[in-house]
């Protein structure tokens, strides 16, 4: 390779959330890449956030699994070839599909697959295999929207686009912890207030990282978003702020739908009890959202995780249709989607109630989706959704299951049922990326190498209907292939090889842009048949939002003037059921769980948990607490506490926070079997669903906290993997050369000493001990380099992780640093910098601590002056606001 | 060494109020002996042991008689005689007479080439019976031994520490600090056997070997014995003074007679005689104060071991050893050959460090012997106690 042609920087779009922010990836020639925003995208103009931000960190192939595996009679995996891989699962396939039906077979796909993987996916199941049992990720994510938009506008359409974002004068954030979750989009919004004036409205039971940053903060009991909407629908009434023009010509039900919403919110009063919520405060909300026209109500998991979601969404969008708010620049209900290519998802037909290319299971539908793909054996019906999939499975009714680019033994609700459930498959196949994962552990049978973000070539479509090009920028290690490959090799097997001759994904686009217009007359919202342009125009396709029809410009929004996608193209207004969780606190589960994301992690962390960057800002899986609830269960902040539900149990670092309802406790769903030992929190989340979207509540199951102690705390700090007991609770962290596990246990000082021996055998060991006080600490060397480190005290602190961590990261180790690592302290004496605030720049805590002491600084702002922190993606910026605050009121106080 | 110091202090604290005399048996200045093992090794020169020139005595107006023994004490006369038939009288007479070597009662003891390892003289045998290829058998794996092992495998003698306790320096260091002591004197050539006891010396006509108890037989052409020493007490008990192992001083250093004086290791200070330099140059600093009408008294020495052996620094101070009522605190790094134990008391809820040993790296061991010394409480610092001074300042800023 020659070191002076530089590589040319690739233009690509981040796999994490529904932003879909584009990037530009400058390989390094060595497998990584430099990572900027693409600062011509329209979704970013450059910006990224902290998980962006670290894809850089996230390419490297320690972890990845890069050759077909298939586990033997022993147990053990074992390599094999491809064509014994594909031919396995083709076989294993079919025979099941024979013997037991169609639907004894299903597929478990990811908002992560680009279109193209999810289109021939799709396309196999439910054209060739003859099932509908094809779910996805998205069913956790993004299911109720979907439903909410179709039975509203005929159509899973979001009307508008991010630049309503910046041009509205309202944004309500509801269910939407934005600030965290879609950081860039967030960014917008307040600098649309910076420079517009715009208000920020956040809805939320938790005072999140957005509420912080709002000009108003409604703390909605859980689960009673409608009522709030409902009381927004009647004093629109009530006041003669509907749109008679538009409910009269566009839409249909909206007497009805007022007359369930009165019933919902008689008076505003009797609305902010039912809600939660001071009547004033409701009442503020009311008239800011009824004087100003240029309204967004943006909506992302608060409102989607519920048992009634589908209400919620309807709830809003019938507010919108009632002011005639849609489709025109500044105003809309906005879903906010979680997963970089759930819309793409969605357009293909990833969902097992979807057919393809937006259209569903009617007669008409599955007779054009035949003719057009020349199917074998359709599926003529729906198949099952996700959380009725895995009791299938459980049922032995489903038993083979190919499960691509997800983690549903982590990620779906009573996530202990779903491991036995696949447990006891017959066939289990596995797409990934990664050599190991929970879902994976669960005895899949067949692993198969994916490429992964940076490997492959695909599109992704955002939250605004923009479809953005994925490109490759790296080689594909090993022997990984593409999912559509992959997926195509194994319908070749299986004797479909006609339909499945796709030599690229740009073929597959163009196939699946055909289908979008094929007997299209206007009827169907998905149409990009003028994207279908070519090998070239695909390769160099800029992001687009669809519809794209033959001859059209693409539509930056719809529903300005009608034109809905229902028969009689009027969008209907939706009556509301008297919202009630599925699930509420009892004597024996006094408290609701609420589950959701934190700032610097995605999923179940197989990427960004390999990132140090990422892990320093919330290294634990955590519980938030009201700080009554935790005095009454006898809880302090960071102690530990366990959750238990009737479905399964975690414990839990312990937050305790007056941002927390009463009531209710918070738990992150990052964490998985194999980055903590008692962290997952999918196995308390109860399995109820919503009635239209299947869409699992998974915001809301009835718990009861109980405190646990630890006889010791600390860390351990290693290259590779270990197994440190099982009776050692632990959260595992990337660090810089390595692995890190936070941990706590009861075990003997005695054993935690020969643990650690055998943990570092092999090492040159340095040990300090002090039996008396508590405490066990080792440091391992090899060749020059601090190999590996285990800290055991009985104090619940922090007890050198910091300046441990970074000897470890360190090429070599000086003698005098050999001398203090023991001490947990670094020369300067300097024990733990604390969580990093500011991912991007690497900004820790005690760093903003020092430069408001030494009087640098004294707000966020100056904050980001001295030290950068928060002027890159500023998603810790109502945090630096909360410590420059705090530090103030110490000030004040001294 | 004892008596050096005491002129020092006296004449700095009242020059000219006595007139002082120095008598001693050797024919020279007073020297240094903690530096004999590296005089014998070549890393020094003669010269370079001695501890004041002839002017530093001089000047101080100090009379020095060397080479001359003292035969009695005359109390009743107040004179001392010396071994050439003079007198020198006195109003106040210091005994620091110093110790001797033992030399255990073993079969072959007698034998040409077996030595001690004590002053100037015995470095001077020791050189003679140093040949090309010699072998050397030191019994004896205190400190004394130690340093004349080293001493004698420098100078490339092939050398064995014979010991009868099952560590080195068991007085001075841990078990595990004697243990590290042991590899390192492995790794330098150096033989040790330990839990060995000495059943004879052999040889037709001189050193042949040594015999141990369990049969072993180590050949030598060299054997030091360093077993330990004993207060020379001999004038002192001649002359009727209280002597129990050592000459027996009060707090003010003073005999049984009020105008005879003991320090250093001839004498024994509540029970105790100390075998080490820093307890008689405090017994040193007692006696001028008082002699110069100060009052002053001396309450009996912490001790604290700080040396280099091998080239190995080592430290130990107060109760290192610890017990059932003791806490202790160890910090080891065999890859860099250092190990802490730091010993601590738990009383009321104070914690005070009452003892530690430091090996490899001593740096700390003032600062500990102090704390040791002071009892001051170490709760506020404890985690990081056994890293220093420095991180405990930081700590404290």
């Amino acid at each position: 390779m020659n070191a002076l042609v530089e590589a040319p920087a690739v233009r690509t779009t981040c796999p994490y959330c529904g932003v879909g922010c584009g990037v530009s990836a400058t390989p390094d020639g060595n497998g990584g890449a430099a990572i900027a925003g693409d600062t011509e995208h329209p979704a970013n103009f450059g910006r990224l956030c902290s998980k962006g931000s670290a894809l850089g960190e996230t390419l490297a192939l320690e972890s990845r699994l890069l050759h077909p595996m298939m586990l033997t009679a022993k147990g053990a995996y074992a390599r094999v070839s491809w064509d014994d891989a594909l031919d396995a699962v083709a076989q294993g396939f079919s025979r099941i599909a024979s013997e037991h039906g169609p639907d004894a077979t299903a597929f478990y796909l990811s908002g992560q697959l680009l279109t193209e993987d999810y289109y021939v996916a799709n396309k196999l199941m439910k054209g060739f295999l003859g099932t509908a049992n094809v779910d996805t990720n998205s069913r956790l994510c993004m299911a109720s929207s979907v439903a909410g938009h179709r039975r509203a506008f005929g159509s899973d359409t979001v009307p508008g686009n991010y630049e309503d974002l910046d041009q509205a004068d309202l944004i309500v954030l509801t269910g939407s912890n934005a600030a965290w979750c879609h950081p860039v989009l967030f960014q917008r919004m307040l600098k649309n207030r910076a420079e517009r004036g715009a208000k920020i409205v956040v809805i939320d039971p938790r005072r999140t990282a957005s509420a912080e940053e709002a000009d108003l903060f409604l703390p909605v009991a859980p689960g009673m978003d409608s009522v709030i909407f409902a009381a927004l629908l009647v004093a629109i009434v009530e006041r003669g702020a509907t749109d008679p023009t538009y409910i009269s010509q566009y839409t249909s039900g909206f007497d009805e739908a007022l007359a369930s919403a009165r019933l919902l919110a008689p008076d505003v009063e009797t609305a902010a009890r039912k809600s939660g919520l001071e009547p004033a405060a409701l009442r503020e909300f009311i008239d800011l959202w009824i004087a100003t026209d240029k309204t967004v109500t943006s909506w992302s998991q608060g409102v989607n995780q519920s048992a009634q979601g589908t209400d919620k969404v309807e709830a809003i969008v019938n507010c919108h249709l009632a002011t005639g708010r849609i489709g025109r620049p500044g105003m809309g209900p906005f879903s906010l989607t979680g997963q970089p290519n759930a819309m793409g998802g969605r357009e293909v037909g990833g969902l097992a109630n979807m057919l393809a290319a937006h259209m569903g299971f009617e007669p008409a539908e599955v007779d054009r989706v035949r003719r057009f793909w020349n199917a074998q054996r359709m599926a003529t019906r729906e198949g099952l959704k996700a959380v009725a999939m895995f009791d299938a499975i459980a049922a032995r009714d489903i038993r083979a299951l190919w499960v691509m680019a997800t983690n549903p033994a982590v990620s779906l609700p009573r996530a202990d049922h779903v491991r036995d459930a696949m447990r006891g498959l017959d066939l289990f196949v596995v797409s990934e990326v990664m050599r190991s994962n929970d879902t994976m552990n669960c005895g899949a049978q067949i692993l198969l190498p994916a490429a992964a973000w940076g490997e492959k070539d695909g599109t992704v479509t955002n939250s605004e209907r923009r479809i953005s090009r994925q490109r490759a920028f790296l080689q594909a290690p090993g022997e990984v292939r593409p999912d559509w490959w992959i997926v195509g090799e194994v319908a070749k097997r299986l004797g479909f090889g006609a339909a499945f001759s796709f030599n690229s994904p740009a073929e597959i686009f163009a196939e699946h842009a055909q289908l979008s217009a094929f007997e299209n007359d206007g009827g169907r919202d998905f149409d990009i048949g003028g994207l279908d342009r070519g090998n070239t125009a695909y390769r160099d396709m800029a992001p687009v939002q669809w519809p794209a029809r033959e001859n059209g410009a693409p539509a930056k929004r719809l529903f300005a003037k009608g034109g809905f996608f229902t028969p009689d193209k009027r969008a209907r207004f939706h009556t509301l059921e008297e919202p009630a969780l599925k699930e509420t606190a009892c004597a024996e589960f006094p408290l609701l769980l609420n589950t959701g994301r934190v700032r610097d992690q995605w999923h179940t962390m197989t990427r960004t948990g390999l990132s140090p960057r990422l892990g320093a800002h919330l290294p634990e899986p955590f519980a938030t607490l009201h700080p009554d609830d935790a005095e009454l269960a006898g809880l302090v902040d960071g102690g530990f506490v366990q959750v238990t539900s009737r479905h399964g149990r975690a414990v839990l670092r312990a937050r305790v926070s007056d941002g927390q309802r009463k009531g209710e406790v918070f738990a992150p769903i990052h964490w998985s079997a194999e980055t903590s030992s008692d962290g997952r929190i999918g196995a308390l989340v109860q399995p109820a669903t919503d009635r239209y979207s299947g869409q699992p509540e998974l915001k809301a199951t009835a718990v009861a906290i109980a405190p646990v102690s630890f006889a010791r705390h600390g860390f351990a700090l290693m290259r590779g993997e270990a197994d440190l007991g099982e009776d050692v609770w632990f959260a595992r962290v990337a660090v810089p050369g390595g692995q890190g596990r936070l941990l706590a246990t009861d075990v003997s000082l005695e054993d935690c000493v020969t643990r650690a021996r055998q943990l570092f055998a092999g090492c040159e060991l340095a040990e300090f001990r002090d039996d008396a006080g508590g405490l066990y600490r080792v440091a391992a060397f090899a060749n020059g380099r601090l190999a590996g480190a285990f800290f055991v005290s009985p104090s619940s602190e922090a007890c050198g992780w910091d300046a441990v961590k970074a000897l470890f990261a360190a090429d070599e180790i000086t003698a005098s640093e050999r001398k203090l690592v023991l001490s947990g302290r670094d020369a300067s004496g300097l024990a733990d910098s604390g969580p990093t605030i500011c991912a991007c720049f690497g900004v820790s805590l005690a760093a903003i601590r020092d430069c408001l002491a030494s009087g640098k600084a004294a707000s966020a702002e100056e904050i980001g002056v001295a030290l950068k922190a928060g002027t890159n993606c500023g998603s810790c910026v109502p945090e630096l606001r909360k410590i420059a605050s705090a530090h103030q009121k110490a000030l004040a106080l001294a | 060494m004892a008596a050096a110091r005491l002129v020092d202090e006296l004449t700095s604290k009242a020059l000219g109020r006595y007139s002082i005399a120095v008598i001693g048996a050797e024919p020279r200045r007073a020297y240094n002996r903690v530096l004999l093992s590296s005089l014998l090794a070549g890393e020094v020169e003669e010269k370079d042991i001695e501890l004041k020139p002839a002017a530093w005595w001089r000047k101080r107006g100090v009379t020095t008689i060397y080479g001359r023994k003292v035969a009695r004490i005359d109390r009743d006369e107040s004179c001392v005689a010396l071994d050439d038939g003079s007198t020198v009288d006195y109003d106040r007479l210091v005994l620091a007479t110093g110790s001797d070597p033992i030399r255990l009662p073993l079969p072959g003891a007698d034998l040409p080439g077996v030595l001690t390892f004590r002053d100037l003289a015995d470095i001077e045998r020791i050189r003679g019976a140093m040949k090309i290829g010699a072998r050397a058998v030191v019994i004896g794996g205190g400190l004394l031994g130690l340093e004349a092992a080293y001493g004698l495998a420098k100078a490339g003698v092939q050398t064995s520490v014979v010991h009868l306790m099952d560590r080195l320096m068991e007085r001075q260091l841990d078990a595990e600090a004697g243990a590290m002591l042991g590899d390192a004197m492995n790794a330098r050539g150096i033989g040790v056997y330990l839990n060995a006891q000495t059943k004879a010396i052999t040889g037709a006509g001189k050193v042949e070997a040594v015999e141990l108890g369990d049969g072993t037989i180590i050949p030598a052409d060299l054997v030091i014995m360093s077993v330990g020493i004993r207060p020379q007490a001999d004038l002192a008990r001649a002359a009727g003074l209280t002597v129990n192992r050592g000459i027996v001083v009060d707090d003010a250093m003073t005999t049984s007679d009020p105008r005879i004086h003991a320090l250093g290791e001839c004498a024994e200070h509540r029970g105790i005689a100390y075998g080490l330099v820093e307890p008689a140059y405090e017994q040193a600093r007692v006696l001028a104060g008082s002699l110069a009408g100060v009052s002053a008294l001396y309450e009996g020495s912490i001790t604290a071991t700080n040396l280099k052996v091998y080239g190995i620094a080592v430290f130990s101070a107060g109760d290192f050893s610890g017990g059932e009522t003791t806490q202790s605190i160890v910090l080891r790094d065999p890859g860099m050959k250092t190990y802490r134990k730091l010993v601590l008391s738990h009383d009321g809820g104070v914690t005070r460090l009452v003892g530690c040993v430091l090996y490899g790296d001593t740096q700390d061991g003032l600062w500990y012997f102090d704390l040791i010394k002071r009892g001051a409480p170490v709760d506020a610092f404890r985690d990081v106690l056994a890293f220093g001074r420095m991180l405990t300042d930081q700590k404290a800023a």
